[in-house]
């Protein structure tokens, strides 16, 4: 097969698609301290994330979500990135990025609960330090810039302390890079030099647009008009993606400025369960792709080093399992939240606009009701 | 085990929620000011009292707005706090919502009115949701000055009134001060209000002046607060809604009215969300009669949703239909033009002959 540092020759790679450790001056010393239960736990966590991805598919598919974003081969880009990340610094994901949320210990159940329609994610972005996920393409960009100037503004950039020095992450895919909204995020990180890595998986579709609809140059040159550095890794390579995710993450907590990093990937699966790829791509792009698979060649650099026991696979796929059964019954336990919830949390303070017809409704359904209280949780 | 543990929340090291009361301008007692120099001290009492208070805009710093709004604040409080942004509105507004989340109170300048739709998507969007979405976990102290209204010759999209538009969406606070006293307590109360709030300034009033009591306090409330309309002039026949611009040519067709015999009560609504729907319908229950007359396009406008509550509030006070004065259902035109299109002391004066003959 052709490896992609065949044909995208400036991509940093680390491990061959076959699982071949390539030797890289700039970016060895980023993965040396790694040991074996370091490298199996990101292994583990692109297993587990893929298990999700499957799981959720599937509920999905039983019509107990009403929509899902699976995020199926970019496990690597996800989790590689995921494991750079030191607790204080700050996610802003886009939609799809289940992997860095289950690194982060966001309840996956709690993502779910977003495609189950019942809410918007659930999680406090304060315990784990991750935003909600932001739909609108590019929104979140801009919120991460803003995060990242507040974070300088409390002296937590550049003090040498690696407990207390943040940086900022937001992610974003080929698609986002043409919205305004993403563009403005670059000048005004740039011009600020925030604490903050741009972490842009090509996963070479939006929707059904290929990169060619978004882009005449690689997206990673995008950085350098707007005076961003700029890497381009393999991201189906997960010790690439920590290298250069990493060394992005402690230029912006040394005061560095921001970091364009175009991991370059491919959504193997569709863009959400309402898709059908097939009208836009062909199989056997997506063979090629398969050959490439991120897990896969992990699984092969660590059988190859022999830190893949038995052992360890069999407890990995019971865990697989138990998040399997935990998921499904989550899911359907979840239940629409009383229709008066609707009216909470419009605004911090009362607006007599949003009580006028918190009480009209209440008055509505008590009339309605044949049994006064009795239609809270009801659908009508 | 990978799974990061994240303990406690994010360090915020000054991110006080609740404003500590303190002014620069205690003391000074009351001032005749504009209005332009009263929202000036307003926003350098909120700076003074509360580190987290920053302001963001194109022009802001060195040149003190093209209003001169900010005239000196950069100067006082530093260009990490006074701060001259890209120029991008979303960017702005954007990064804003960013600061928030990490516990700062950002109060961004859109240089004018027409100029905050590559906004609007940040506004209504994100802005207005955020609380929401996590389910009051989170709050957006963002607050957004805007310059808007006509009367001033300008070019075209520097003359505009887009209110309705936020006040349509869920989630935002839509104010507007109509005098220098106002505009200086009510910015500060807008800082202090933990809901974004979009603050309309009159533009063609910037240089109206007005008594100011200097000696309130950051974070304090006059006036019955943010939301509350106030009634500025009693009367007995007729009830004028205003606002905002308006106000002031409420007031001087009440004083024409009055050489005429006819007393006209004008009713300042300070607040678009919420709108104070009470004290409106107090006033027109005694007067039977109702005129709302704002610079923004009559149709689908703030005079239509006074004109539906006050039907509903006070069907049976009403002695004529509430009627409305106001922008025509055209694009702004041009400035030779704009005093044929924004409502004028005799176009109001023509609605009230109208509500009185009914």
């Amino acid at each position: 097969m052709t490896d992609i540092a065949s044909t995208e020759p400036d991509l940093v790679q680390l491990l061959t698609p076959t699982g071949d450790r390539v030797a890289d001056p700039r970016y060895d010393p980023r993965v040396a301290h790694l040991d074996a239960d370091a490298l199996r736990a990101m292994y583990r966590d692109m297993v587990l994330t893929r298990t999700f991805d499957t799981e959720a598919t599937s509920l999905q598919r039983q019509g107990e979500l009403a929509l899902f974003a699976p995020a199926l081969g970019q496990e690597a880009a996800q989790i590689g990135s995921a494991h750079a990340l030191a607790p204080q610094d700050y996610v802003f994901p886009s939609y799809r990025e289940h992997g860095v949320l289950h690194v982060r210990g966001v309840d996956l159940l709690d993502v779910l609960s977003l495609f189950r329609a019942v809410d918007y994610g659930g999680w406090d972005p304060r315990e784990h330090n991750v935003q909600l996920y932001t739909l609108v393409i590019g929104s979140h960009t801009l919120h991460a810039t803003g995060y990242a100037m507040g974070v300088q503004r409390d002296g937590l950039v550049g003090t040498g302390d690696p407990t207390r020095d943040t940086a900022v992450i937001a992610y974003f895919g080929d698609g986002a890079t043409s919205q305004g909204d993403t563009n403005e995020a670059l000048v005004f990180a740039s011009v600020n030099e925030a604490p903050l890595v741009f972490f842009l998986q090509n996963n070479q579709w939006a929707i059904s647009e290929p990169t060619t609809r978004q882009s005449k140059v690689p997206l990673a040159d995008r950085g350098k008009g707007f005076g961003v550095p700029s890497v381009r890794v393999d991201g189906n390579d997960v010790l690439a993606c920590y290298a250069v995710t990493a060394e992005a993450l402690e230029r912006a907590r040394s005061g560095g400025g921001p970091t364009l990093v175009e991991a370059f990937t491919y959504r193997m699966g569709a863009h959400t369960t309402s898709d059908d790829p097939s009208r836009y791509r062909t199989s056997e792009e997506e063979d090629s792709w398969r050959r490439r698979d991120p897990i896969d060649r992990m699984r092969a650099y660590l059988e190859r080093i022999g830190e893949l026991p038995q052992e360890f696979v069999d407890a990995l796929a019971a865990e697989g399992d138990a998040m399997g059964v935990r998921l499904r019954a989550g899911v359907k336990a979840m239940v629409a939240p009383s229709p008066s919830t609707m009216f909470d949390a419009v605004y911090a303070t009362p607006h007599a606009g949003v009580e006028a017809d918190r009480r009209w409704f209440a008055e509505y359904e008590a009339a309605m009701s044949p049994v006064a209280g009795s239609s809270e949780g009801s659908t009508r | 085990m990978s799974t990061l543990t994240v303990t406690g929340t994010q360090s915020r090291p000054h991110a006080p929620t609740t404003a500590t009361p303190q002014t620069t301008t205690a003391g000074a007692g009351t001032q005749r000011l504009t209005l332009a120099k009263a929202i000036n001290l307003g926003l350098g009492a909120a700076l003074e009292a509360d580190p987290t208070v920053l302001l963001m805009g194109e022009d802001i710093g060195a040149l003190g707005g093209v209003f001169r709004v900010t005239d000196g604040l950069q100067k006082e409080f530093g260009a990490d706090r006074v701060v001259d942004t890209p120029l991008a509105e979303s960017g702005i507004v954007g990064t804003a919502i960013g600061l928030a989340l990490r516990g700062y109170r950002p109060v961004c300048e859109i240089q004018f009115d027409g100029f905050v739709f590559p906004a609007f998507d940040q506004i209504t969007t994100q802005l207005a949701k955020m609380h929401y979405r996590t389910r009051g976990k989170l709050t957006l102290p963002v607050v957004i000055r805007i310059p808007y209204g006509g009367g001033i010759g300008a070019v075209e999209h520097h003359s505009e009134s887009p209110e309705v538009l936020f006040a349509h969406t869920a989630g935002l606070r839509v104010v507007s001060p109509a005098n220098p006293a106002d505009a200086f307590t009510m910015i500060q109360e807008a800082i202090a209000c933990p809901d974004p709030v979009l603050f309309f300034e009159p533009k063609g009033r910037y240089w109206d002046k007005g008594d100011v009591d200097l000696d309130v306090a950051y974070g304090t409330s006059t006036g019955g607060g943010l939301d509350r309309a106030r009634v500025v002039r009693p009367g007995r026949d007729v009830t004028i809604v205003a606002y905002g611009p308006t106000v002031a040519t409420a007031l001087r067709a009440a004083e024409a009215a009055a050489a005429e015999g006819r007393s006209l009560e004008v009713v300042d609504l300070r607040s678009l969300s919420p709108l104070d729907t009470d004290t409106v319908a107090e006033s027109v229950r005694r007067t039977g009669r109702c005129v709302v007359v704002h610079e923004a396009p009559v149709q689908y406008g703030t005079g239509a949703e006074v004109a539906a509550r006050i039907t509903e509030a006070c069907f049976y006070h009403l002695q004529a239909p509430v009627l409305r004065v106001g922008g025509f259902q055209t694009p702004y035109p041009v400035a030779r033009l704009e005093h044929e299109y924004l409502p004028s002391v005799d176009r109001l004066l023509d609605a009230v002959d109208r509500a009185i003959a009914f």
